[in-house]
């Protein structure tokens, strides 16, 4: 209260100049010392900050440096994430023409439209099409959250146990017998349940190297808890769920799509709530608490939306490896820098369509590998070029 | 104008990491509109009270209250248009540039329904051009030289609009070139009425600065006062386990302490902490 009476006193971009008044022997002494080291117009400063800059020189330009700096940016997201979002429909069209009955992009739009094979667009094509986008999008979110709040690229999903944990459950689950709904749930308790192991264990402020040193271990601990499941389960039901841990698209139902869509939406309002304290948090802890954000409050509530998002992906299509890992840098390269939500949203989907797309017709031969499969494979060197340009960043900034 | 502005105090403050205190029910009024500088010895609780203070580090006992408040009791966005922080040692998100650093300054000044707008702008380059880094504006931090860097952070505690500034320890990295130029800028924030509470490890440069000097040893404040008052050879001896010679600057007249040799090898904490009893640099 005491302290918003003083603000009262302020002007709206400034502070009354106390000058003469407040002036201390010190200052004359300060005045001479700066004689002696580079002289630099200290008195025009004194007015630009007591004046909020009107009329000051040097201020005026640089709040049109500080517009230009965000429109540069806001020109950068609109590049990208319309690049991103041309991308993806190209994706997209290629996806519903391509198959064992081709079809041209003009055959693709009148099935949109209800006329001609709509069975092989809106009843086949689509939903698979659908269920690749809301996973790639609900993982890449999840990773790019994650790596964001802990402020460490290595710390996502499927590296630090929340994946891992969702698997572990919903084996188990499968090997209980359970189908549906009852998955996500367990895939839920276990996504979560890996991620309030993963930050207790790391301490409350801490962040980076020991959270995700942490989430390794309770990965290696998901994976012991889900080998366990494996050998309790039925040879059919070990089959089933060892063709879901790698991760697939190909059984898409409307409901799992929905189901994703739902949670994928909840979570994006969420975030765009939360926008400003994350933005906070992309300082150190210590900082983001100067300037009066909550940082150890937002991170929670961020890694819990990431478990979820994790979750609800991990139930409807298996732990689809490093789209979660990759996503999230991709999209602050992109952007120039993170926390690009959004962008690593589209970018995650990109990654889910265009892998399945080319595990479905890239791939040589018969086999039709799921998309786990490719992820996985287009993942690794992603990994092996972070760590590199992590160690080389020092020296050449990017 | 004196009446308006916000008085920091704290109150029988314990501070410490985990249960052990390092900061021992300390008592300190900070003096509005001055520049109060806290020196002492390595580990002497100087750097814990300022994170204290700045309500970085929750007290083990007693409080910091902001105009009589328990500073824990005011909402943290409050605080931030109150109270300014540097940190010690602060990490820029990976390749932020200047302008938008500092612009996170403006964070407790917005809520839900108000973004960053344009007199937000107006407050970013008065802080900017306060610390004489207006023409960084589209810079990379992670490119700027050390005294620079502590200059653009600054600029964004300066952004928050506050009243009182804590910094601890900017000077710690830097030349003594850019040691002058860093306190400099905040002699000029002084002088424009904000309250500016630092730590130094320089005792000359202190005395050179302060308003005030605070002089700690053992997790305790030892001396505290005017800096030719406060910064005697006997109060050097005292907090730092130094013999010095405290002669006069001649343009200036404060002190200027240069240390002679040290006493046997007590240094520090078992010198201070049984002589840490006198409180309100009374040796005069």
């Amino acid at each position: 209260m005491g302290a918003d009476a003083a603000r009262s006193t302020d002007g709206a971009a400034g502070r009354p100049a106390v000058r003469g008044g407040g002036a201390s022997a010190a200052d004359t002494v300060a005045a001479d010392v700066r004689v002696a080291g580079p002289a630099r117009p200290r008195a025009v400063e004194d007015v630009a900050m007591a004046a909020g800059v009107e009329g000051a020189t040097t201020g005026r330009t640089t709040v049109d440096d500080l517009a230009r700096l965000r429109a540069h940016d806001r020109r950068r997201a609109t590049v990208v994430l319309g690049a991103l979002g041309v991308l993806l429909a190209g994706l997209a069209l290629a996806a519903l023409s391509l198959g064992a009955v081709p079809l041209t992009p003009a055959q693709v739009v009148a099935a949109l439209g209800g006329e001609g094979s709509t069975f092989v667009v809106t009843g086949l094509r689509l939903p698979r099409l659908a269920l690749a986008v809301a996973v790639g999008a609900s993982l890449g979110l999840s990773g790019a959250l994650l790596q964001s709040v802990v402020r460490n690229p290595l710390a996502s999903p499927d590296i630090v146990g929340l994946t891992g944990g969702a698997s572990a459950a919903a084996v188990l689950a499968i090997a209980a017998g359970a189908t549906g709904v009852a998955v996500d749930g367990a895939a839920l308790v276990g996504a979560v349940g890996a991620s309030v192991l993963v930050f207790t264990l790391s301490g409350r402020g801490v962040t980076g190297t020991r959270f995700v040193v942490v989430g390794v271990a309770v990965a290696f601990l998901a994976q012991g808890v889900l080998g366990y499941g494996l050998t309790r389960a039925s040879l059919s039901e070990a089959e089933q769920a060892f063709f879901w841990l790698v991760g697939s698209v190909g059984s898409a139902p409307w409901g799992d799509v929905a189901r994703v869509a739902v949670v994928l939406a909840g979570a994006a309002a969420v975030l765009a709530v939360g926008r400003r304290p994350l933005a906070a948090l992309a300082l150190d802890d210590d900082t983001a608490r100067a300037i009066g954000g909550r940082p150890v409050a937002t991170r929670v509530g961020a890694i819990l939306v990431s478990s979820v998002l994790a979750a609800v992906a991990v139930a409807v299509a298996g732990p689809v490896a490093f789209v979660g890992f990759v996503s999230g840098p991709i999209a602050r390269r992109l952007r120039g820098h993170g926390p690009a939500l959004a962008t690593a949203a589209l970018v995650g989907a990109a990654v889910v369509v265009g892998a399945d797309l080319l595990a479905q017709h890239g791939v040589p031969g018969t086999l039709r590998p799921p998309v786990g499969i490719v992820t996985g494979a287009l993942g690794a060197p992603v990994l092996v070029w972070l760590l590199v340009r992590g160690e080389r960043r020092k020296e050449s900034p990017a | 104008m004196s009446t308006a502005r916000p008085v920091l105090r704290a109150e029988g403050l314990t501070l410490g990491y985990g249960k052990v205190p390092v900061v021992h029910g300390v008592d300190l009024t900070v003096t509005p509109g001055t520049l109060t500088v806290l020196v002492g010895a390595n580990a002497c609780g100087k750097s814990t009270l300022v994170r204290g203070l700045a309500r970085l580090l929750a007290p083990l006992a007693g409080r910091v209250t902001l105009d009589g408040t328990d500073l824990a009791r005011i909402p943290s966005r409050r605080v931030a248009r109150t109270i300014g922080v540097l940190p010690q040692s602060p990490v820029a998100p990976d390749g932020i540039r200047v302008g938008d650093l500092v612009a996170h300054g403006r964070y407790p000044h917005h809520s839900l329904f108000r973004g960053h707008r344009s007199d937000d702008d107006a407050v970013v380059a008065a802080a900017l051009a306060a610390t004489d880094t207006a023409s960084l504006v589209d810079r990379r931090v992670d490119e700027l030289s050390g005294g620079q860097r502590q200059r653009v952070w600054i600029s964004m505690a300066l952004a928050q609009q506050p009243d009182v500034l804590l910094l601890d320890e900017p000077t710690s990295a830097l030349d003594v070139a850019h040691q002058v130029e860093v306190l400099d800028v905040l002699r000029s924030e002084v002088r424009a009425g904000r309250t500016v509470v630092l730590v130094l490890h320089d005792l000359t440069l202190a005395a050179r600065y302060a308003d005030e000097v605070v002089v700690m040893a053992g997790g305790r404040v030892v001396a505290r006062g005017e800096p030719r008052a406060t910064l005697t050879e006997a109060v050097v001896e005292q907090a730092f386990g130094v013999r010095a010679r405290v002669l006069e600057d001649p343009d200036t007249g404060r002190p200027v302490v240069l240390p002679r040799s040290s006493i046997g090898s007590s240094i520090g904490s078992s010198v201070a902490s049984s002589s840490a009893t006198s409180p309100g640099g009374a040796d005069g």
